[in-house]
């Protein structure tokens, strides 16, 4: 397991210190998990180390947000009289969100696949 | 008295926040279990209200919660970069669709935006509060800076991710069901441009294949958000 954790803390390095060095306005993490795709990618194969590191951290994936999550008790006072309205636009938000997305990927994929057939 | 003495000393000490942390989130997790999974029982929901609660009744600042707590919070950068080992297991899907990914995720991105911008101001929400709302669908860090860039108000986009992820959480898969989304892949792009890391944490209990193509979705629409949103604000005259 050691093995996976330090590949995968040495590509967040990596994103971190690119991220730094130019300046790009992404978190290092997101940086580092491409390095590692492409890396993954170069290499053809994943490793029994790695796949046991990944699947255990991503498990608690939800655990993870925790502490973050909490800290929303700090904008309590700034949020003030508007939080009715703010909730309301957050989750219809949210859904919209979510249905459009889904519409237009699965209208998208059944298009591909009819023209897959098509060209048949 | 010594029960005093004691307390002093576990308030201060940054293990009895981090496990209780962890134990309270076991605690929620077998919650949602036995309920039958009802949704709005959302393990990360249900954690973090029981965590404010206790914090609130002990008086305790979050600075203080989050001495013990960040030791969780810091795993989330090797976590975010282990995204990557479910994607390249789904190589071969993503190559075949990599067209339908990549347009769903650039509507999803405006459309994420755009929506709570429109509604919160046909509620009456002031400038500012829009400009802070528009990055909410993306992880905390881009949001944050994004915000500003847009003249928002950072603190006030990280409550509204916060608030957008959990929301996303609980009724995520639900709405998608309800509306007749069904592809794996579909689901996951669906939550992962919606409620970020939050909601890639949902879909992967949902599906492997939901999980690995959200996480692909939360890092792609980081990067699409933090390059569309300027210039588009810019050209509608709001910068």
């Amino acid at each position: 397991m050691l093995n996976g954790i330090a590949l995968l803390l040495f590509c967040q390095l990596c994103g971190e210190a690119l991220v730094r060095l130019f300046g790009w306005p992404v978190p290092g993490p997101v940086i580092g998990m491409l390095l590692l795709f492409l890396w993954l990618r170069y290499r053809g194969r994943s490793s029994h180390d790695l796949d046991l590191t990944a699947d255990g951290l991503l498990k608690y994936l939800a655990l993870l947000f925790v502490p973050a999550g909490v800290g929303v008790m700090v904008y309590f006072d700034a949020l003030g009289g508007t939080w009715l309205k703010l909730g309301v636009t957050l989750l219809a938000s949210a859904v919209i969100t979510l249905v459009v997305t889904g519409w237009t990927m699965e209208w998208l994929l059944r298009r591909q696949k009819t023209e897959h057939t098509d060209g048949l | 008295m010594v029960f005093d003495s004691f307390w002093v000393y576990l308030a201060a000490s940054p293990l009895w926040w981090l496990t209780l942390t962890i134990l309270v989130y076991l605690a929620a997790q077998k919650l949602f279990l036995k309920s039958g999974s009802i949704a709005l029982l959302n393990p990360v929901a249900v954690s973090i209200v029981a965590l404010i609660v206790l914090l609130e009744l002990s008086r305790t600042s979050y600075d203080a919660y989050f001495a013990g707590a960040q030791f969780l919070h810091f795993l989330l950068g090797p976590a975010t970069v282990a995204l990557a080992v479910p994607l390249f297991r789904q190589m071969a899907r993503l190559r075949a669709i990599w067209f339908p990914v990549t347009v769903s995720l650039a509507v999803g991105v405006l459309v994420g935006a755009f929506s709570a911008v429109a509604i919160g101001y046909a509620l009456g929400l002031d400038r500012e509060t829009l400009i802070s709302l528009a990055p909410k669908s993306v992880t905390t860090p881009v949001a944050m800076g994004i915000s500003e860039v847009l003249g928002g108000i950072p603190a006030m986009t990280a409550a509204f991710v916060v608030f957008t992820g959990i929301t996303g959480a609980v009724i995520g898969l639900r709405i998608l069901k309800a509306a007749g989304v069904t592809d794996e892949s579909a689901v996951g792009v669906a939550m992962g441009v919606t409620a970020h890391g939050v909601g890639t944490a949902r879909a992967f209990e949902a599906h492997p294949v939901s999980g690995a193509f959200a996480g692909l979705a939360m890092a792609l629409a980081a990067f699409l958000t933090a390059l569309l949103l300027p210039p588009v604000f810019e050209w509608m005259g709001w910068l």
